[in-house]
């Protein structure tokens, strides 16, 4: 019993330790966002690597998701003879929900995962100390872009989503169903608040910073060679994805 | 010059430094030797502030550098530079960018100046300007550990860590790093420090020889005193013996 006890005190404070230690990477990334150099061309980099070449996959599975959100709501609203409400509930679901969530799970999944592995492998081939001797700050140089590019990319990325997603529904509600293009949209237009449009950027922004301060985090304080970079890289997916959902339900609960 | 006194550190409870006291003089090449794992890359490490001690100082000039932090530690850095055991090249950059890397971060010059400067290390490593346009991953060993060696001379730093900078490499290789190593220390007269465990032909590029052994300097001398040292271990080291006197 008492060393149970022991264990789950270990457990829990290492836990809490970790917990501060990503606070105050997070906190040193986006200070030295305001100490120059300011890198702006690194920042853009970053925004083609996490948020350009993140483009497709996004295009892919807004599109996908729209479709089925298209396909199911269809067939349900049809029972209570409310087709015409087909556009508010597909755009409701992507803007609110689906878009920042999947956007977020697909970012994570191609670029956070790079992220962790470029930076992992940084740190194991001393590329990091490199530029710690050359006095050049590591978390200024290749974290700080980072977590800007996050910030500023999935935002744009989870906008892109909604747009597709809705393109999407109306394919399958309008083109191929034959629910009138007219209550699609003025459905959505009626139903749509600038709260939903809100909440959903509220929520990109904070799952895009998450997502790049774990990839990140992971990444440079990665040990043990080219296993613990894949073990980092594992774990950049597992915590980002619980750590996207768990941030949705409480800003979720916050903007009902 | 730098002064090491009575170094400690532990990793996970084990010491790996236990008590260095050791000097780096000014202008020369001190070699530090000892069995693979047995820390002395730690004690590198030290030197420019990668690692804390457990306890112990680290004096470059009178300046204590476990101690310094913010601007004063970025100032005292830039007189050092570091050639890594796996020349730690960036691999987003070319090799041009890389050894220009430095320049373009602190020394805000021209860039007729610094392509300048980074043609004359190219051909001071004996690297043609066609290597100037390849990637890390396409160089091989020894062009990596000159392309570092590039790096780490082109702000001309007042004080040189070499980590183990022929590891890996042939023994031709070895001696045109070691070569250039000496050629680029007399052209310079830079303070260096050199890990390795390369035995003798790192005799012919030191001018002081320490011998590290389960956390202590054992053995400081010049290279021709070291050869003649009356410890048993420094002597099974240097003759490359098994480790019987370990048992």
């Amino acid at each position: 019993m008492v060393a149970f006890i022991q264990l789950l005190g270990r457990v829990v404070l290492n836990w809490v330790r970790e917990t501060g230690r990503i606070q105050l990477f997070l906190l040193q990334g986006l200070a030295l966002a305001f100490v120059p150099p300011f890198r702006p061309r690194r920042v853009l980099q970053e925004i083609n690597q996490i948020g350009v070449k993140s483009t497709l996959i996004i295009l892919l599975t807004a599109l996908f998701t729209g479709m089925v959100l298209g396909l199911q709501g269809y067939y349900t609203l049809r029972k209570y003879g409310s087709e015409g409400a087909l556009g508010a509930a597909v755009a409701l679901s992507l803007i609110r929900e689906m878009g920042p969530v999947l956007t977020a799970l697909m970012v994570s999944a191609r670029a956070g995962s790079a992220v962790t592995a470029e930076v992992g492998i940084m740190r194991i081939t001393e590329q990091l100390d490199a530029l710690d001797t050359m006095a050049v700050n590591p978390v200024q140089y290749v974290v700080m872009p980072k977590l800007l590019a996050g910030l500023i990319a999935v935002p744009l990325l989870t906008a892109i989503f909604d747009v597709v997603g809705i393109l999407g529904g109306y394919l399958v509600g309008v083109v191929l169903l034959g629910v009138s293009s007219g209550s699609y949209f003025s459905g959505m237009v009626q139903s749509v608040v600038p709260l939903d449009i809100n909440g959903g950027i509220v929520k990109s922004l904070v799952f895009g910073l998450t997502i790049i301060l774990v990839a990140s985090y992971k990444g440079y304080h990665t040990e043990h060679g080219a296993e613990g970079v894949s073990r980092a890289t594992n774990q950049t997916v597992v915590l980002s994805a619980v750590l996207v959902l768990a941030w949705d339900y409480l800003l979720t609960s916050f903007f009902m | 010059m730098i002064q090491v006194v009575d170094l400690h550190k532990s990793f996970n409870g084990q010491a790996v430094l236990d008590g260095i006291n050791l000097e780096i003089p000014t202008g020369k090449i001190t070699v530090v030797i000892g069995k693979s794992g047995v820390g002395k890359s730690v004690l590198l490490k030290h030197l420019i502030g990668l690692l804390k001690p457990d306890r112990g100082q680290v004096l470059v000039d009178g300046l204590d550098i476990t101690k310094l932090k913010g601007r004063k530690l970025q100032d005292l850095k830039k007189r050092f530079a570091v050639l890594f055991q796996g020349g730690a090249l960036f691999d987003s950059l070319n090799v041009f960018e890389n050894i220009a890397f430095p320049l373009r971060e602190k020394a805000r010059l021209p860039e007729g100046e610094i392509v300048r400067r980074v043609h004359e290390r190219l051909e001071q490593m004996n690297l043609s300007l066609e290597a100037g346009r390849k990637f890390p991953d396409e160089l091989s060993g020894g062009m990596k550990k000159r392309v570092a060696l590039a790096r780490a001379m082109i702000q001309e730093p007042e004080i040189i860590l070499f980590d183990e900078p022929v590891t890996g490499l042939d023994p031709p290789m070895c001696n045109t790093v070691f070569h250039l190593i000496k050629k680029t220390h007399a052209a310079s007269n830079y303070t260096a420090l050199v890990v390795a465990h390369d035995i003798p032909e790192v005799f012919s590029i030191a001018d002081v020889v320490a011998m590290l052994h389960h956390g202590r300097i054992i053995a400081c001398c010049g290279p021709e005193e070291i050869k003649q040292h009356p410890d048993p271990v420094v002597q099974s080291f240097i003759r490359g013996e098994p480790d019987f006197l370990e048992a």
